[in-house]
This record gives C-alpha cells, structure tokens and sequence, in this order.
C-alpha cells in the first residue's frame, strides 16, 4: 500500500458512508458503489503492486487479492442496481425515494405495547 | 424405539390435511399412535418387568453428547402405558368433544406430536434428549391451551404456561450439562449407577434440575399457570394433568429422587414445595365454583403429594407414590372428561347453576363419584390403597400434613360431585348463592375469585340437559373402571410397580399393597381424614371460608409475564427505533469499533508505506478523492451519477498501475453499465435529491470521518501485517503447469477458486430475480410521461449501432476464450456483451434491443447458472471431486487437436449469467417489464416499440 492510496481509500470510505446514512434510497445506492470502490481498492492494497500476474512475469503484482476484488465488483453492481430498482419502485409508489421512520416501531418505542 | 416416535410425528403431519378431508375422523386415526404404543408396550412387557430393560442407542453427534439413547425400564414401562393408555381415551373422547368447527385437524396434530414428546420422554435416556422431549411437551401444550378460545385471557394463559416452563427448562438444561458433567456421562441409567461426588457445583445442578421439574409439575410457588391453562379444551386438562406435561416433573423427580434425596439441596425444596403444594392446593379447590378449576387446583395438591413420596428415595414412599401416580392418571383423567361432558350437555360447569344430574345422567354421575370416591381415598377403591401406602410412609410433622391434605381431598371430591350429581335439583345454594353465569374462560386463576360477586342477581333454574354420546362416556367409564376393578384386586398392579420401584431403587422390597391391612395407624388417620373431610364440606357449604376472600398465594403467574412482555417492549424499543439512518450508523460503528479495540489490546505495529507507486498514482488518487466529495455534496441526481462514473473510470486507472489489467477491464467495463442504469432510473425522477435537514448532516459527517480514519488505519495495518503471500505463490508457479494458463486471475477465479465464483454468480442471479420482484411484481399502473424511454432517434446513431452489435458480441466471445492467456474472462465477457445491448437500446428504445437479442432474461440467468454448475460437477462423472480440473482434447479432421479445458463451460455459464443481469436490469431501469412466461420474448416487431405513448412522450421532450 502507499500512502496516497490509503488517504484515497479513507476518503471514498468517508464519503460512501456519509451516503449510506441518508434517508434517500438513490443516494444509498451512490453510497454502496462508492463503499465498493472502497473495499476493492483497500482489498488489492493489502498486496504487492508490480506487473500485471501472468505466468512467467517478473515481479509480478499479488493475484489473490485481485480475483477476489474481481468478483467483488461484479457483486456491487449487483447490490447496486437492486437498490436502484428499490429506488424506482419507491418512486412509482409514493413520488419519493425516501425510507421513512417506521411507524409500528415508533408506537413500541414510545411504549404504547399490547400484551 | 425411535420409529415409535417416528410414527407419532408422521401421524402429526398428516393430520391437520386429514382434519380438513375427515373432521373429527381424523382424531380416530391419531390414536393408531396410542394404540400401537401400547401393543409394543405389552409385547415387551415380560422381559422388562423380568427385569431385562430394553435399550437402544443411536448415535448423532457423539462429541456434542447428543445421542439419541432409549431404555424401556420397568417404571418408564409404567409411564408408558399410561401416557398412552390415557391419550387414547382422550383422542377417541375428543372425536365425541370437538365439532367441525373446532379445526379437528389441527388439534389432532398438536395432540399426537405432544404424546410422541411425553413418550419419547420417559423413553429418554440421554439428558438432551430428555430436555428436548421435555421443552417439545411445553409447546405443544401452549398451542393447544388457546385452541379453542383465542380470547386475550386464552392467549395469555397459554403465554404464561410456557413462559414459566421454559424457564424452568432453562435452569433443567443447565443443572442436566453441570450433572452430566461431573460425572462423565449423558445418560440417566449411568447418573443413577454412578452419581457425581455432592460438592457446590452438582448442589446448583440440583436445585436448577428442581426448578424445572417443580415448575414443570405446577408446584408452588410457580403454581399459577396450571389453573389459568383452564381455558384449554377439556380433553386438553384432562391428558395434562392425568398423563402428560405435569406428570414429567414428577417422572424426572423420581428418576433422581433416590440418587440424590442424600442431599439437603434436593430434599428440603422436594420437602417444602411439595407439602405447601398438597394444602394450597387443596386449599384453592374447595373456594373453586368451577368444576374444571376445582380439579386444577387438587391436581396441584395431588402432584405436590407425588412430589414429597417420589422425591424422598425412600423404598416404602416410592412404593406409594407409584401407586399414586397409576391412580391419580385414572381418577383425574376420568373426573375431567365428566368435566367436559357436564359442561356439554349442561353448557356450564358452574357449581350453582348445576344440579340433579344424578337422575338425569345417572351413568355418568356413577362414574363421577366411582372417580372422586377414588380421589378421597374411599375403600376399596385404587386411590384408597395408594392413600394408605403414603399414610405409612411418613411420620411426625410430614405425617401430619399429609392428613390434613387428605382432608382436603376428601372435602374437594365431595364438593365436586355433591350438588351437580347427588343433590336434587333447585338444591339451596351456598355459600356463593350468586347466580353468576361462569363461562369456561373465566376466572383462570381463581385466586381472587372474580365470580363470587354474590348478591341476588336471580337464581336461573337448573340448565336443560341433554345427553352425552357414547364418545363422551365410555372414556371416563373405562377409566373409573379401571380405579375400581385395581382397587379391589391391587395384585393386578403390584407386579408392574414392584419392578418400577426395582428399577428406580435397586433390591427394593415388593410394595405390599392390599384393600385391608389390619387394624392399624393408616386405617385409622384415612378414618380420620373421611370424617374430617365430610365436616370440612359442610362448613364450607355454609359459607364460611369462600366469604372471606384471602390474599392471593405469592405466584410466580401473571405478573411475571406482564413483567416480561413489558421488559421485552422496552428492549425492543430500544433497539429498534424504527429509523434506518440509525440502524446503519449502529452497525457501521460496531463494524468500525470492534476491530479497534482489538487492534488497541494489541498494537501489531506498523511499518511507514511509501509514498505513491508512480506520479500517475497521485495524480488519478487526486480526481478519485476529488469526484468522490462531489458525490457525496452533489444535489442534482444526473450530476451525481455521471460525478459516481468519474470515480469508477478513476479507480479502474489506479487498478491499471497496480498492475491488474484484468481488474481494470471488469472495472470500465461495470461503470460503463451502471451508470447507464443510474440515468436511466434517475430520469424519472426530480432533477434534484431533496434537501436534507441540516440538523442530521454533522453526525453524519462525523460517522463518515471516523469511518474514513479508521479505513486508512487498516489499510496500513493490514499491508504491513501481510508478511509473505505463500498462496500466491503457488498459483503463479502452479498455473501454467497444472493448467496450461497464462492468466493466474483468471485461473483462481475458474479453477483454483471456482467454488467461491460460483456461489457470486448465485448472488448475482438473486439480485437479478429481486430486481424482477421489484419492479415488475404488484407494479402500480404506470404513469404515462413518468416512465418514458430515453433514447436517441437519430437514424445514423440507430444503424451504427446495429453494425457494431455483431462485432461486440464476437469479442465479447472472444473475452470468454482467451481469459487463460490474456485479460478476459467469462465477467468481462458478459459486460461487453451488455454493453452492446445498451447501445441498441440507447439508439433505438427497448423494442429495438429486444430485436437485437431475442431471448427471455430470467431463462437465460438460469441457463447460465445451470451451465456453470454442469461443468463444476462434470468432474463426478470421472469419479473426481466437484471442480476437478479436466480437459476435453477433439480432434477435428484437417483442423488438428482443439484443446478444451472444462472451466471454459464454466467461463460461458459466468458469461451468461453476467449477460441476463445487464438484460434484466436494462429491461427494469429502462421502464420496461420483463416479459413473463406467457408474454412473446422477442416482441412483435415494431408492435412492442416499448409502448407509443413512451416514445411520444419522448419525442416532444427529445433532445
């Protein structure tokens, strides 16, 4: 890992989560690629750079880290676009994308429970 | 002996279809169980009172302990018989109780699972086997106590029964693992052959194992539950209380009651509990109006009884308290099921509304009183002969007590059958005189006596009376019966029960029971307890003790639930605020916080990184970190998107200088599409997210930055703590070799690590199948000019990409073959071919890339999912394991030798799996159904265009 690549994945971490806790689902959606960015970034980090891994390179980069952030970007995209369709669906619904506060949990939570 | 409790849960699951075809029928056919539980029983009869006990171990999960260990020993041969003696009369009792109404199917199936867990109980020899027998009669008892009647009151007293005995199973569970522990071995024949030293650790064993089967048996002060369960059909409290859930507390004390009465810890609470049990609950039924509830509370009485004999270890106790539990399980079972057939035909079971039943029911009221008769211990009846075993059991202060229980009893049995079956019609009433009409539900407890309201309300004449079917008073009969014909000749019993006790107490002495004994001490205090009790009723008949309204037994009851579902209520409230923003920040914080304080109990050290691995490296690190702000910041959906394709497109060229073309490929390759579904969702939508409350956004932020500091801490951490990379080693010096590839990625993610690509595409393909869900299933009508296709009309963009399509394809084919030597593979592949649609439909709408590809997107999921999982298992037909790498050589005429390695299949089954993804979410995004199994795939020509109004709608708004 080098330094610019670590204060990178920070940031990407950061901003990811800083979508992720919003209330629109759209933006939930921007938050899980950027955390996925995040994750393969900080996945292929954890291994040594150098040319690309064939048999016979010299110096070759670290492999394993790089099939496991293969997959794993194809498996964001996948979560991804199932929020986004969550997203749509909310829309076509009620106008909005927005999760709101469930109202049954509100009621126990104020303590209004039958026995 | 296991496939008897086979047998029981089948009939369990096809019963409740059998209710819906048979009725009450179906009832009939559940007690095939019993009855073949019996014939079994009786076959090994011979042997096992020869003292031969019939055992039977399978072995489950030895390490654990848990085995599945059976022995038929002479008193679980007693048990046995009557669980299922009595559960047989109650199945055919309950076919005459139920009505159609009553989901005879569902109750048929509750009732022959709960006489499969009691058998398989008291068949038990394994402790956990034990323990799950014992919790399995706990549910199933709460599912049949609210049958019936689903009222608050119903559904409450069914709560409290099975909170109070699971939570005496609790305890069990853990005395039964400290027990098993101390003395080396899960069973009950080895606990009693070779009991654990008496230190600290088995006296808690043994006051936990007490609390469950005290709790279990409803012994005070956990007594609440069994009255309040009243509300349960009354074939329901008849089995319970004469055969099953009550008596395994029992069972399980005698079990141990010899082992261990040498403690102070087993034999003082067996004392104390058992005695307080036998007065208040003797106590409670004679202030009782209602039948079923006078019964309950000298069911505790009777139990607490048991309790004291069995739990003693002494031989002569034991001996009575056998003898008691044969003619409790008859006299009991028997008064309930006249219970329910009184309160069928008379339609109330209220003590002051009865009477007369004598002359208009007289069989039934001669079964009463052969019964109750049995309960107070009248000569020469089976309860008299175990109440003269006990009577010369004991002496001093338990002796005492002991009488004044029996002059409880006899009081209560009076009580029972005085007014509704002896005393004529009209007869004055008593000490209540209220006319209270006292439904079944009512008054669970009974402790503050909610009927006794008194007062002239007007006293209704007796009720009409009609009269029971033979279902309804041959089980009683049978039962009574039984009580008479072994009172008089005990030696039909004494062999069984001599070879219970032998088997519970080694070279125990026979129990000598007879009708007559002579002239001695115990014929003399059961004289007293009759007369005694016969006084005791007729003061209370005058009044004097309902009247006075006595604070309610301390129980561990109601309260306690209410307490519980308060406390359940709080927690929950607590947890589950209902907030999604706030669940997230909990889970990202812990996520965060728990490898800290790992990482701060012990620091590994770090090693400084360099700096950057090129110039380029900062320079695309820079518009990285720079287009990722802006996404968070960015208020426009549209700019958000194309700022979030930015960041993509930034990380694939920080791939590139690492050194991971492969990765780099898939990466351009899945921002190209997903930020093509981005806009195609977010056009739809308000160009602008809308704006947050300010008040949220700086915890928000100050989540993001801990989040963000902690992601570099471990970045660091983790690169520096990653001494040698010896897997990858061996990939790379193993590629080439084993498998001919040049392309070691490609080679973990298709051969090497196969099984884990398999289980991503199964992902991929669930995400797919719940994007269908979403936004096809129960869809609202769509809204024209909301969802409209976005596409170009340009006739030259539409024409270039129709040429370029096939091309596309053929390379993305050609991605797919040369993964092993070259970037590619089966994922970049199957982009570029989803690529390549999007642009047919970029150009031309959803009818022109249907035309493109005319296939349904959720066969062709399938279809890849099948392919891949076909050549991960071809390897089985080699006799190989799943995944072994193999490869296919075909000579092809002229051409020469093509070389096949079976992961290209898998390669394909990626590729079409990645390929019906992009379709199926190209199809949803873009406002478009996907089609069902009957609609036409491929469209009707330009019929399907993707609906005109879409493309007007388009057309006026077009760029």
């Amino acid at each position: 890992v080098t330094i610019v690549i670590a204060l990178t994945v920070a940031v990407l971490y950061a901003t990811g989560t800083y979508l992720l806790l919003q209330r629109s689902v759209g933006r939930i959606a921007l938050g899980v690629f950027l955390l996925g960015h995040a994750c393969n970034l900080l996945l292929l980090s954890s291994g040594r750079g150098g040319s690309p891994p064939f048999a016979g390179a010299t110096a070759p980069a670290d492999p394993l880290p790089m099939a496991a952030a293969l997959t794993a970007i194809v498996i964001t995209l996948g979560t991804s676009s199932l929020l986004l369709a969550l997203s749509q669906r909310a829309f076509l619904e009620r106008d909005d994308d927005e999760v709101r506060d469930d109202l049954e949990d509100r009621r126990i939570a104020r303590g209004e429970v039958e026995e | 002996m296991r496939w008897l409790l086979v047998l029981h849960a089948a009939l369990a699951v096809i019963a409740a279809p059998m209710g819906r075809r048979l009725g009450t029928r179906a009832l009939l056919v559940c007690a095939l169980a019993p009855v073949v539980t019996l014939a079994w029983a009786g076959w090994h009869s011979r042997e096992v009172i020869a003292g031969r006990p019939l055992e039977e171990s399978n072995a489950w999960v030895p390490g654990l302990h848990l085995d599945l260990t059976f022995r038929l020993d002479a008193f679980s041969l007693l048990m046995v018989l009557i669980v299922a003696g009595v559960g047989l009369l109650v199945l055919v009792y309950s076919a005459g109780y139920l009505d159609e109404t009553a989901s005879p199917g569902r109750f048929a199936a509750i009732m022959v699972a709960f006489a499969g867990a009691m058998i398989g109980l008291v068949l038990a020899d394994n402790l956990f086997l034990l323990y799950a027998c014992w919790e399995l009669t706990s549910l199933a008892s709460y599912a049949l106590i609210a049958h019936q009647d689903q009222s608050r009151t119903a559904r409450s007293a069914a709560l409290q029964s099975l909170l109070v005995t699971t939570t005496g199973g609790f305890a069990m569970l853990a005395g039964l693992v400290v027990l098993g522990q101390r003395s080396g071995s899960y069973t009950l024949s080895a606990l009693a052959a070779h009991p654990p030293p008496l230190d600290g650790a088995v006296t808690a064993a043994l006051l936990l194992v007490l609390a469950g089967a005290l709790t279990k048996s409803a012994q005070v002060p956990a007594h609440g539950w069994l009255p309040a369960a009243m509300v349960a059909p009354t074939p329901v409290s008849a089995y319970l209380h004469a055969a099953a859930m009550v008596k395994a507390g029992v069972y399980l004390v005698a079990r141990l009651g010899p082992v261990f009465a040498v403690a102070a810890a087993w034999r003082w609470p067996v004392l104390v509990c058992g005695l307080a049990s036998l007065l208040l609950g003797g106590w409670q039924a004679l202030r009782e109006r209602d039948l079923k509830l006078i019964l309950a509370g000298g069911t505790i009485a009777q139990l607490g009884l048991m309790i004291v004999l069995l739990g003693s270890g002494q031989p002569a106790a034991m001996g009575a308290g056998l003898a008691l539990l044969v003619a409790h399980a008859a006299f009991k079972g028997a008064l309930f099921l006249v219970a329910g057939a009184v309160d069928k035909s008379a339609d109330t079971r209220d003590l002051a509304l009865l009477g007369g039943l004598g002359r208009r029911l007289p069989g039934l009221a001669v079964v009463a009183v052969l019964a109750a008769a049995s309960m107070a211990g009248i000569p020469p009846l089976l309860g008299f002969v175990a109440k003269e075993a006990s009577l010369a059991a004991f002496t001093g202060a338990t002796l005492a007590t002991v009488v004044v229980g029996g002059t409880l009893t006899v009081a209560y049995a009076i009580r029972f059958t005085w007014r509704p079956f002896l005393a004529g019609p009209g007869a004055p009433a008593g000490g209540g005189g209220g006319g209270v009409a006292m439904t079944g539900s009512g008054g669970p407890s009974g402790a503050g006596g909610t009927s006794w309201t008194g007062g002239a309300v007007g006293v209704p004449g007796p009720p009409e009376v009609s009269k029971p079917g033979w279902l309804l008073f041959l089980p009683p009969a049978v039962l009574a019966l039984a009580g008479l014909v072994l009172g008089v000749a005990p030696g039909l019993l004494s062999p069984l029960l001599d070879a219970a006790l032998r088997a519970l107490v080694p070279g125990a002495p026979p129990i000598g029971l007879a009708v007559w004994h002579g002239l001695n001490l115990p014929l003399g205090l059961s004289a007293l307890t009759i007369a005694a009790g016969v006084t005791a009723f007729a003061v209370s008949e005058r009044g004097v003790w309902p009247r006075r309204r006595l604070p309610p037994a301390p129980e561990v009851g109601r309260a306690a639930v209410r307490g519980v579902v308060i406390a359940c209520a709080r927690v929950t409230g607590v947890l589950e605020p209902g907030s999604l923003p706030i669940y997230l920040t909990v889970t990202v914080l812990t996520a965060v916080g728990l490898p800290t304080a790992a990482l701060l109990w012990r620091w590994p050290g770090a090693s400084r990184p360099p700096l950057a691995e090129s110039p380029l490296q900062v320079v695309v690190a820079a518009m990285v970190v720079v287009a990722s702000v802006a996404v968070a910041r960015a208020r426009r959906r549209l700019g958000a998107a194309l700022l979030l394709s930015t960041v993509g497109y930034g990380v694939a060229a920080l791939f590139v200088i690492h050194g991971a073309p492969d990765l780099a490929l898939v990466q351009f390759l899945v921002e190209t599409v997903s930020v093509i579904l981005f806009v195609l969702v977010f056009r739809a939508m308000p160009e602008r997210f809308r704006p947050q409350p300010m008040r949220g956004a700086l915890p928000r932020a100050a989540v993001a930055v801990v989040v963000g500091v902690f992601a570099a801490g471990f970045a660091v951490l983790a690169a520096s703590a990653r001494a040698e990379p010896t897997v990858s080693r061996f990939y790379l010096a193993r590629a080439l070799p084993d498998l001919g590839a040049r392309n070691v990625v490609d080679t973990i993610i298709t051969d090497f690590r196969a099984l884990d690509t398999l289980g991503e595409i199964s992902v991929l393909a669930i995400a797919a199948l719940g994007v269908v869900n979403l936004v096809v299933v129960g869809r609202p009508p769509r809204r024209p000019g909301v969802v409209a296709g976005w596409f170009s009309t340009s006739t030259v963009f539409r024409s270039t990409a129709r040429f370029v399509f096939p091309t596309l394809l053929l390379v993305s084919l050609l991605l797919v073959t040369v993964g092993h030597d070259a970037p590619g593979g089966g994922f970049a592949g199957g982009l570029v071919a989803g690529s390549a649609l999007l642009l047919r439909y970029l150009a031309g709408g959803g009818g022109e890339a249907r035309r493109a590809l005319r296939v349904r997107p959720v066969p062709l999921l399938a279809s890849g999912l099948g392919v891949a999982v076909v050549a991960a298992a071809s390897s089985w037909a080699e006799g190989r394991p799943l995944l072994t790498h193999a490869e296919l050589d075909l000579r092809v005429g002229a051409v020469g030798e093509l070389h096949l390695p079976l992961s290209l299949g898998f390669e394909l089954g990626v590729y079409l799996v990645v390929l019906g993804f992009v379709l199926i979410s190209l199809r949803t995004a873009g406002g478009e159904e996907v089609p069902s199994a009957a609609a036409e795939p491929g469209g009707a020509g330009a019929g399907a265009e993707g609906g005109a109004p879409a493309v007007g709608a388009n057309r006026e708004a077009g760029p």
